[in-house]
């Protein structure tokens, strides 16, 4: 199992990826640069890692969209291989397309920097399968953007396809208002597509796998693909 | 060949709460603004651009707004275009 990470300018939580899938996950990680123009073939999972791609400007995600990679990782989902955006990944799916939505500004126009909870809301999907059906995890957000919106009909398909892989949740694992860090609909914290090989999530996974930090709820993510592809 | 300066306003879609505009109208009321019925707070962008004629500057400006300048998931895009001299900066 080998993932590659992309790298942006901006980026910089690349290289926490890098360290949870290698040295955390134990699978192969290399990173992959923004001017490349294709995915080497033995990559099972593009990361789009969090940071401030290209410094946000426009809107977050916007000019990354049109970074010669992304074609490539456009083909790389196509192909039905794997896609994870974490945070600023999560926006640079959204505005590709690739994932629906959009993420707003957070309600309380305020950057977020903390540990939340997640519901695991769907153990289907190759992202998610080594949780247990509604798991609780404890996964740090920080973003001023992670204010999940779509249109009715899509929140809609959304939720009827059971493509909700998070939610926000309190300690106990109530989707409430109180808990909802930023304002997205129904609590959603991260999504899948159609097809169920690309996941964007606002919350950081790859910054809780190692358990000298004390928490390590997020390996779960990397576990699970590696269990997919069935290479440890 | 025309040149000419367009003019970008990019706002939130009106079905999405602006929130930095509410909190700005909130300060307004509370200083004695109180003729201040609504604020919405977007973007400008300005560009120029060279075309046959006015119709074909539009449709290139509003095709770039379309694709990037804004996202039509949440944003609204409204164009002003005023033909300039060659050379002329915006």
């Amino acid at each position: 199992m080998k993932f590659g990470i992309v790298v942006f300018p901006g980026s910089n939580c690349d290289h926490d990826a890098w360290y949870a899938t290698s040295h955390n996950a134990g699978a192969q990680a290399q990173m992959l640069w923004h001017k490349d123009t294709m995915i080497p073939a033995d990559i099972d999972c593009v990361i789009l890692p969090g940071g401030f791609s290209y410094g946000d400007y426009l809107r977050c995600g916007a000019i990354a969209r049109v970074s010669p990679i992304m074609t490539a990782v456009r083909k790389h989902a196509e192909q039905g291989k794997f896609v994870l955006g974490i945070c600023n990944g999560f926006q640079i799916l959204t505005e590709s397309g690739l994932l629906p939505g959009v993420l707003l500004r957070n309600a309380s126009l305020s950057f977020i920097c903390k540990d939340i909870h997640l519901r695991t809301e769907q153990i289907l999907s190759p992202f998610t399968s080594s949780f247990e059906q509604g798991q609780i995890l404890r996964v740090p957000i920080a973003h001023g953007e992670g204010n999940y919106f779509a249109d009715e009909q899509t929140i809609h398909i959304l939720e009827q396809e059971q493509r909700v892989a998070f939610r926000y949740c309190d300690a106990n694992g109530n989707i409430t208002t109180e808990a909802n860090p930023n304002g997205s609909i129904n609590n959603i914290a991260g999504i899948l597509n159609d097809k169920g090989n690309v996941l964007g999530m606002m919350p950081h996974p790859e910054r809780c796998c190692d358990p000298l930090l004390g928490n390590s709820d997020g390996l779960g993510v990397f576990t699970s693909l590696m269990q997919t592809v069935g290479l440890y | 060949m025309k040149h000419f300066k367009a003019m970008i306003t990019i706002t939130l879609r009106k079905s999405i709460l602006d929130v930095q505009g509410k909190t700005v109208e909130h300060a307004l009321h509370s200083t004695n603004f109180t003729s201040i019925d609504q604020v919405r707070i977007g973007k400008y962008v300005e560009l120029t651009v060279h075309a046959a004629d006015t119709q074909q500057a539009m449709s290139i400006v509003d095709d770039a707004c379309k694709n990037i300048i804004a996202n039509p998931i949440m944003e609204d895009h409204h164009i002003a275009l005023e033909e300039i001299s060659v050379g002329e900066h915006a």
